[in-house]
């Protein structure tokens, strides 16, 4: 039985070594292609009629003067008379036409009316809790106790209470969500997607027209941003396929911004009232907190609360806001990010209370935050030396003078991160050529890269020896990519499936080199025996050993028999350095850290590039993001990226990265990195605004309004007492 | 975006006869930074296009000291911050132009599209009208969330805010705008070519639907004046500014024999305000008479509901702008 565990370090000669994204030339290059840019022959454009109102009735539908329009191949009615439509921007009547233009003419010439109903898109005011018990908007948790919290209180000498949240954001794909579905024949369906799920998404579509799931074919090469938006199905995926099966001609939907931004996805809001205690000495003793969030019909998520910390006495209750504002969808890391900000900001305030450093308030603590404390402790030392804490911290409240105010600030995350199911086929040609197989996608983590440093690593062949083959649901099934579970799944199936295709050549070749297989090895393409070097084989020439059979493996995670390759279970650190000009409330960043833990890093350049992506995706959501809503009109106000605003290169500061590796880390397997490190941002910013500042700015976004509110509100508070 | 006629003409008489008597019969097409947004979001749909980007007439940047610069329509953002008449006789236009928006869309924005363009309100963009008219036909401003929009000459019916940052430099600088109609040419100071809207069919523009906009005229500035240009703006490129201010001091000695100071983003046109101006008369600049200008910019300006720290920024941009204008800092 050939070794299944992860070679040790020594022996590590791509997996863990900085190398390039291999579709980076082409994507850098435009040759890569999106779902965006495929034209099919005799493609069609689909483009819907969109209800204006937050929440109505369709009353009736008129389509005969867009029927009549030539160049219309087919009208769609995806929402009929009698269907209540839930948020604003929901389609109601699909169109395909030879071209976009008259496409979009055709939807101005179909009539619907509506009947409006009462609609409700904010979410910031507190709710009764007796209120919202009786009314259809809310829906209330259960209080969840643990200890006891009013004891917990009693014995604290340090209470501090608070109002803290962040609102409701969108993923912001820059590849729109849509895909193009063509009809081969009768039967069948083509599907070109962008998904973030190429295994699972035509098993949906497919229920959802009502045909078999063996039946529906997806690819997809790039897609241009999901960060959960894209793992499951959505109307546009079943419009093109009725569409396409409607006009038997490719049809392709992809949406405006507008849409996009109202539709294709939000992260719920969470807001919450909070109150800790603490002994003076920093133990903390009790957490009580009253939450509540949207994220449209489906209410929001319910956010972990207290979000990492074991704290010993608590209570919390969550309300969730049923409201019109287009539906929530995972955001990478989900309720996570919120549960970050509404635990880490109140610690943060309790710390200062206590005329205690974070940091060290951290550490007090540090048992609480089992079973991470040995990484969290260590994380934090690495975090220190990087942002230079400890030499730079200073109390709430930057003396110097002048406007412009500096502090630091702190937070910690987990995530889970475990491998998902996959399957690998891998061959080993006569000519030494490779083959990889995959029904996985490259969400733009660096898959592609992870896996041919996986298979290079095993076969001691060149990367460009290796032709890898994912994105398409004829491949082995993989698994959707979320929950940051690709790389464990794919890492583990490509291993497994190399070591068993090595072990086949090594049967082969072992006689040419007067050898038992188990004493071969594969080292600088080559294969050859591992007492004597010397003995060995071109790769080339000991694959033309294979003769005309070529080696096929299988390799598949989970596979209880064939090693213990992955983990689940992170943890990370991040630190901030902002500048925050008092006058005028402006918020800079200085400096952020993120040191990270991710088990085994296969392939480290692509693991800091998702570390570095979290941070800036953080920048934005703590300092500019958020869907703002218009009650009286029920519609997005800021569906377009001039006002709903993203960091640009010059927002984000110096970025630094740390992952925790070697030693106590490498052995835990492989774990995924993609959503942890967009955690912490929202709490680490804010915590360093309320330390250069002195006061806390309570909602994310830190926007000039929110600041300048802060301080007046201190001021006006402050003369009084 | 709707069906249109498209027109190149090459001398203006020809492009006037191409314009509609109307709004929405026609519009004129330079860089089209704005325009095809508003066509393809249907905020406005003409029916004909008039390409002014084939009239060399409209072209070119030249600058005497009797005749001050004149600036052709077509000339882009890009080329007017880094020509060096203007860099060096009208720093802070150079210095506006080179830092609105982005490098793409300073690339093919026209001076003549940016006196023009429409404004950023969110209800207006969303196809609520100019004057964001709600379903009750009452605006949607006062009670909606009004966090950008106008906290001076905000008595309604418009709220939203003038979008351009470089007319109120060009404004400090007592620029003119010369259009051309079926009537022959007409040149008015910039100042008064933005006005307030009163009836949504109305525009933010002193323009008719038949005139184009051929070039902006500046004087010389004073011999010594002091000048700088502050926005106070989120982000550090492709943002919108929360107020600016732009300041031009004429000085004797160490004193203000008189001041230029024009807001923008602050009010449904840039916003001259002689308070500010007079505030400054006969006084030496220090941060307490620049804070003092800033304050007397806002005494009139009154908060909507979610806009009050546009107040606070507005105040802070007069008194930076003024700071950095004595001190020789960033024009
Ligand atoms: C994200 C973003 C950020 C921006 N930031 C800034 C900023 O910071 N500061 C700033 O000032 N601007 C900013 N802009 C706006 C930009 O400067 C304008 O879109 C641009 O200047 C318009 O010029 P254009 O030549 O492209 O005009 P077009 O889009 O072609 O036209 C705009 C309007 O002017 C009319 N028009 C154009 N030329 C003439 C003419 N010669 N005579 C009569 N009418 C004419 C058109 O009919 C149309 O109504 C920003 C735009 C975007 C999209």
């Amino acid at each position: 039985m050939p070794n299944y565990q992860w070679p040790s370090a020594d022996k590590r000669k791509v997996i863990g070594k900085r190398m390039n994204r291999v579709d980076g030339p082409a994507k850098a290059s435009g040759r890569a292609k999106y779902t965006y840019d495929t034209v099919r022959e005799n493609m069609l454009y689909a483009h819907s009629v969109r209800c204006p109102h937050a929440h109505a009735k369709v009353t009736s539908i008129d389509t005969s003067a867009a029927e009549k329009l030539p160049g219309v191949a087919a009208v769609h009615v995806v929402n009929g008379s009698g269907k209540e439509i839930f948020w604003a921007g929901t389609d109601v009547v699909a169109v395909a036409a030879v071209d976009e233009p008259t496409a979009r003419d055709a939807v101005r010439l179909i009539k619907v009316e509506y009947e409006q109903l009462p609609h409700l898109v904010l979410d910031f005011k507190e709710p009764d809790l007796a209120e919202a018990e009786k009314s259809e908007w809310y829906k209330v948790a259960e209080k969840a106790t643990q200890g006891d919290p009013a004891a917990g209180f009693q014995q604290s000498e340090v209470v501090h209470e608070g109002h803290y949240g962040s609102p409701v954001i969108t993923h912001c794909c820059l590849e729109t969500h849509g895909s193009i579905a063509e009809w081969p024949d009768s039967d069948h369906m083509f599907l070109h997607i962008s998904t973030q799920n190429v295994p699972g998404i035509g098993e949906q579509v497919a229920n959802a027209i009502g045909m078999p799931a063996a039946n529906v074919h997806v690819h997809q090469d790039h897609v241009g941003g999901g960060f959960g938006s894209k793992l499951g199905l959505d109307p546009w995926g079943v419009i093109v396929g009725q569409l396409s099966k409607k006009t038997g001609k490719p049809v392709k939907m992809m949406l405006d911004r507008k849409p996009e931004l109202e539709t294709a996805g939000c992260r719920p809001s969470a807001y919450a009232r909070v109150k800790v205690g603490a002994k003076k000495d920093g133990t903390l003793l009790a957490w009580e907190s009253y939450s509540w969030g949207s994220g449209g019909v489906g209410g929001g998520g319910s956010p972990p609360l207290p979000y990492v910390w074991k704290v010993p006495n608590q209570q919390k209750q969550h309300v969730n806001i049923v409201n019109n504002i287009g539906p929530a969808r995972a955001w990478r890391a989900p309720n996570h990010p919120q549960a970050c900000v509404l635990t880490m900001c109140p610690l943060d305030d309790l710390a200062a209370k206590l005329n205690m450093d974070t940091f060290d308030f951290v550490k007090k603590n540090i048992d609480l935050l089992d079973p991470r404390s040995k990484i969290y402790s260590e994380e934090l030392d690495v975090a220190d030396k990087l942002m230079g804490w400890k030499a730079r911290w200073h109390p709430r409240g930057d003396k110097t003078r002048g406007p412009v105010k500096r502090g630091l600030g702190l937070a910690l995350h987990t995530w889970g991160g475990r491998g998902h199911s996959s399957n690998c086929d891998l061959s080993i040609h006569p000519d030494g050529s490779v083959e990889v197989k995959m029904g996985t996608q490259d969400i733009g983590t660096g898959t592609r890269t992870s896996i041919l440093q996986v298979a290079a690593d095993t076969l001691g062949v060149a990367i460009d020896n290796i032709k890898l083959l994912i994105g398409d649901s004829d491949y082995p099934r993989d698994s959707a990519s979320g929950g940051s579970s690709t790389i464990g799944g794919v890492s583990s199936a490509t291993f497994r499936a190399a070591v068993d295709a090595r072990e086949q050549l090594f049967a082969k070749v072992a006689p040419a080199l007067n050898a038992q297989p188990a004493d071969l090895e594969v080292a600088d393409g080559k294969v050859r025996v591992a007492s004597s070097p010397g003995r060995s084989l071109s790769w080339r020439d000991a694959c033309s050993k294979l003769g005309a059979q070529t080696i096929t493996t299988r390799g598949t995670n989970p596979d209880p028999d064939k090693g213990d390759l992955i983990n689940s279970g992170v943890g990370g650190v991040q630190m901030a350095d902002v500048s925050v000009d008092t006058e005028t409330g402006i918020v800079k960043i200085n400096k952020m850290v993120g040191v990270q833990d991710c088990g085994l890093v296969i392939s480290p350049k692509q693991a800091e590039s998702q570390v570095l992506g979290a941070m800036i995706m953080g920048v934005s959501y703590a300092l500019y993001e958020e869907k703002v809503m218009d009650q009286t009109t029920g519609t997005m106000l800021n569906s377009n990226m001039d006002t709903y605003r993203l960091a640009g290169l010059g927002d984000v500061g110096e970025l630094v990265v740390h992952l925790m590796s070697g030693p106590g880390y490498d052995e835990r397997g492989v774990i995924g990195i993609g959503e942890p490190p967009t955690v912490s941002p929202g709490a680490a910013i804010s915590n360093a605004v309320a330390n250069a500042i002195g006061v806390r700015v309570p909602y994310l976004p830190l926007t000039p309004d929110r600041v300048l509110e802060a301080l007046e509100t201190a001021q006006t508070e402050g003369g009084r007492a | 975006m709707r069906a249109f006629e498209y027109t190149s003409p090459k001398e203006k008489q020809q492009a006037v006869g191409l314009l509609g008597r109307q709004w929405n019969d026609a519009e004129v097409l330079a860089g089209g930074s704005d325009l095809l947004g508003l066509m393809k979001d249907d905020i406005v749909h003409p029916k004909r296009l008039v390409n002014v980007k084939d009239m060399d007439e409209l072209r070119g940047i030249s600058f005497t000291p009797e005749h001050g610069l004149r600036i052709g329509s077509l000339e882009t953002l890009i080329e007017i911050s880094q020509d060096a008449q203007v860099k060096q006789h009208y720093p802070m236009l150079a210095h506006a132009a080179g830092d609105a928006a982005s490098p793409q869309i300073r690339n093919v924005a026209t001076i003549g599209g940016n006196m023009c363009q429409r404004p950023r309100c969110w209800w207006f963009r969303n196809g609520f009208g100019l004057l964001a008219t709600g379903p009750d036909g009452k605006s949607l401003v006062p009670d909606g969330d009004n966090r950008y929009h106008a906290i001076l000459g905000n008595e309604g019916p418009a709220y939203f805010v003038s979008p351009s940052t470089v007319a109120p430099v060009l404004i400090a600088y007592n620029a003119s705008i010369r259009l051309f109609g079926p009537n022959g040419r007409r040149e008015l100071p910039l100042q008064k070519f933005f006005v307030v809207p009163k009836t949504d069919g109305e525009r933010e523009h002193d323009l008719r639907p038949n005139e184009i906009v051929t070039d902006i005229v500046v004087p010389a500035p004073p011999a010594g004046a002091k000048v700088a240009h502050y926005e106070v703006r989120q982000k550090e490129a492709f943002d919108w500014p929360y107020a600016t201010a732009s300041v031009l001091l004429q000085m004797s000695g160490g004193t203000v024999r008189w001041a230029r100071v024009v807001l923008s983003h602050v009010a449904p046109v840039p916003w001259v305000s002689n308070e500010a101006a007079q505030a400054l008369a006969g006084k030496s600049i220090f941060e307490q008479t620049a804070d003092a200008a800033g304050q007397a910019a806002v005494a009139n300006a009154r908060s909507l509901g979610r806009n009050k720290h546009k107040i606070t920024l507005a105040r802070v941009a007069v008194k930076r702008a003024i700071l950095q204008a004595t001190q020789g800092g960033r024009a």
